[in-house]
């Protein structure tokens, strides 16, 4: 699904913040990409995404294929690709409801299925909602505006079960959560994993993963995979800390 | 990845059509010479079979004119305007007063076809009644007849100074009066047609009436007069909408527009103006001036206007309100979008004189590209208007780097149990937003009109349905090219 082979990637005119990346992501598998802060985390999900302000100096990424780098985020968007974002942004005057039904007749256009009127649409987000076991608040309210930070995390989560990508990296969704937001987030993602989908979750603390149960976990450090096992380094962090990483990098 | 300015580009090329009312019409008509003199006012008004006072009162308003200037107070860059190059009368030459449609040319009736007007009797479907005014006079005024039984004129201005005289008299000039500023006594001198709107007391206009302007006449402008009375307890809701053929050269459209509210009377005023912007490089585009007032003449009256102003090279207008009934209400919401080399100064002007009048103020600007958009309001509370209130918002949205955003609110109040409330921010689309739409599916044109109905929500919602999903796409287009 995803092949990441030798990324390198600077911030625009800036310094380098990858400096090799491989990583292989098959459908159904749930990858965790742990690190300190400054590791390059947030850089990667923002290059696989395709946000601005960043040039990838050397490399590849194919997802499901194709060349990922050459496809701009919307095209990437509507192919699958789905980003929890660390920080959703507010969108003022644009209706949660509103804005989501745009988004997913977007990609329906691009999945050759029909476009979903309003009644439909509605009858959907109930049924998503009553899957997840979240409510109805957050729904005509304006995108992300005056969400506290767990709202916004589970507005995320709300979203991509809608949009139902084949790829979905949460970039530190976990982050700022006291624990029943952490929990509700970490059933969403749960009942979201699927044969056909593969999930990177970036986190920078292993609480997550107590919830959420990885198929492989990765330890990135200034700018490097330096590490890859099973669940089990997770945990090995967790007791180490990052130290450990002085030994190994 | 692409750099802004590279996209900037790509999405300019794809987007080189951009105004699509920018046809011309191969119709036949007849002009006045150009220039502007006692003569041609006397010409304009002959050919109208005007009344002797009428004529008086256009010339007292054009030796008003003479001695004027252009005022330069606003802030836009306007090139020197040759007034005697300028045509002031242009008619479809079968346009002595059709009976009914099928005397209309059947090109115009096509031109009004394009631009999505519902002319002929299929618009009892839309509920809506127009007045079309198509260069200089008013073609056809649909559902006359209906409205008629119940009391209601709702006709060409040039038929209600045949048929209903004493009110065009009483009325005329009453809220705007010749000498008003610079481009209302142009107006006087040489308006050509418009409508005209009279609801008899205690009656609700059971639809929404509609006036269509087009210029379609090269190096023709176009001086239209509405005026718009409510009787005693009467409401209408009167929606406008213009657009113009695309040319090099810039035309002039200097209207005026005036307002009476009587006792608990109600009127909403909607306009969509999408006047041809000129190109990419400034050239060409209307020069639209334009005088709107409205008088709350008795207590309770109400009197909103709602404007989108997305079109025109210059937009110099500000439609106002003067509240002299005890507790009546004036409104002001507005969208004004600046693109390219756009410029547009545009506000209102909130003279409260009744006890307990009150006034709200939403004013939305938007630039991009190389545009300049002020907001320039008064509020002004006279010593009478004990406990008068006012609340103003102004929210400017800049789109890329080049463009210019400026707020002048101007507050004057004289009597101190008057509560005046201004609310001003100014914000930038971010990359962040951008980026976060994107990443849902949404292209980058798709996200940019979001953003921007988002934050104009607060005025689309004033306007009729119909309307509000006309000025959405509206907005959509205006703003092609702008993001990067």
């Amino acid at each position: 699904m995803l092949e990441i082979k030798n990324l390198h990637a600077k911030i625009a005119e800036g310094r380098e913040i990858l400096k090799g990346i491989d990583l292989a992501v098959q459908p159904g598998e749930v990858h965790a990409i742990m690190g300190p802060n400054g590791s390059g985390k947030s850089t990667l999900a923002g290059i696989l995404a395709g946000r601005p302000g960043y040039e990838v100096t050397e490399g590849t990424a194919l997802y499901e294929g194709r060349d990922l780098l050459a496809l701009s985020a919307d095209q990437r968007a509507r192919a699958g690709l789905f980003l929890a974002f660390q920080y959703p942004v507010e969108i003022p005057g644009v209706n949660n409801m509103y804005f989501l039904r745009a988004a997913l007749n977007a990609v329906r256009r691009e999945r050759g299925e029909a476009e979903l009127d309003a009644g439909q649409f509605l009858k959907a987000v109930r049924a998503k909602l009553k899957e997840l076991e979240i409510g109805d608040d957050l729904l005509q309210r304006g995108v992300n505006v005056g969400f506290s930070g767990g709202e916004k995390k589970r507005n995320e989560i709300f979203q991509m079960a809608m949009l139902e990508p084949k790829l979905a990296v949460l970039d530190e969704t976990d982050s700022g959560l006291d624990i029943d937001a952490l929990r509700l987030v970490a059933n969403g993602i749960n009942k979201l994993r699927s044969p056909q989908r593969a999930m990177v979750l970036i986190t920078h603390y292993q609480r997550l993963l107590d919830y959420v149960e990885p198929d492989r976990v990765h330890v990135l450090s200034q700018g490097k995979i330096v590490m890859s096992g099973d669940k089990s380094l997770a945990a090995e962090l967790e007791k180490r800390g990052y130290a450990m990483l002085g030994d190994a990098a | 990845m692409t750099s802004p300015d590279d996209s900037l580009e790509t999405v300019r090329s794809l987007t080189g059509e951009g105004y699509k009312y920018g046809f011309v019409s191969d119709i036949e008509s007849e002009s006045a010479p150009p220039g502007l003199s006692d003569d041609i006012i006397r010409f304009i008004s002959g050919k109208k079979h005007e009344p002797q006072w009428l004529l008086d009162w256009r010339l007292e308003a054009f030796h008003h004119w003479q001695k004027m200037e252009s005022p330069n107070w606003a802030k836009l860059k306007i090139a020197p305007i040759d007034y005697q190059a300028a045509t002031y009368y242009s008619a479809p030459k079968k346009a002595a007063g059709p009976k009914s449609l099928d005397e209309v040319d059947p090109e115009l009736l096509k031109t009004y076809e394009k631009l999505g007007i519902p002319l002929n009797e299929r618009a009892a479907l839309a509920g809506v009644a127009v007045d079309a005014v198509f260069d200089s006079v008013s073609v056809a005024t649909t559902f006359k007849a209906k409205l008629g039984e119940l009391g209601i004129i709702f006709c060409s201005f040039g038929e209600a100074v045949r048929e209903h005289p004493e009110l065009v008299r009483k009325y005329l000039g009453s809220v705007v009066p010749q000498g008003d500023n610079f481009f209302a006594a142009l107006n006087s001198a040489v308006f050509s047609d418009g409508s005209f709107v009279y609801v008899p007391p205690g009656l609700r206009c059971p639809m929404e009436l509609s006036t269509y302007f087009r210029i379609n006449a090269a190096k023709s402008g176009q001086f239209e007069r509405t005026l718009i009375i409510c009787d005693k307890g009467s409401y209408v809701s009167y929606l406008e909408g213009c657009t113009a053929p695309q040319r090099d050269e810039n035309q002039l459209h200097a209207a005026v527009v005036e307002l009476v509210a009587l006792e608990d009377a109600e009127i909403k005023y909607s306009t969509v103006q999408n006047w041809y912007p000129g190109d990419a490089e400034g050239r060409g585009g209307i020069y639209n001036f334009v005088t709107k007032r409205g008088a709350c003449r008795g207590d309770r009256a109400k009197i909103s206007w709602t404007q989108v102003e997305t079109g025109s090279a210059i937009t110099w207008k500000y439609p106002s309100c003067i509240l002299e009934g005890e507790d009546s209400v004036g409104a002001f919401y507005s969208v004004a979008i600046t693109n390219n080399l756009q410029q547009a100064d545009t506000g209102t002007k909130m003279i409260h004189m009744g006890r307990n009048s009150s006034s709200t103020i939403i004013s939305k600007g938007i630039s991009a590209g190389r545009g300049q958009n002020t907001y320039r309001g008064l509020v002004r509370v006279q010593p009478k208007a004990q406990n008068a209130r006012n609340y103003t918002q102004c929210d400017s949205l800049l789109i890329g780097a080049r463009c210019g955003a400026h707020t002048v609110p101007y507050i004057e109040v004289r009597n101190p149990s008057a509560r005046v409330e201004h609310e001003a921010t100014t914000s930038k689309i971010s990359d962040e937003q951008m980026f976060y739409c994107q990443q849902r599916g949404l292209s980058k044109e798709d996200a940019l009109s979001l953003i921007v109905n988002g934050f104009c929500k607060e005025v689309l919602k004033e306007l009729p349905m119909e309307f509000a999903v006309e000025a959405q796409k509206l907005l959509a287009v205006s703003l092609e090219g702008s993001v990067g």
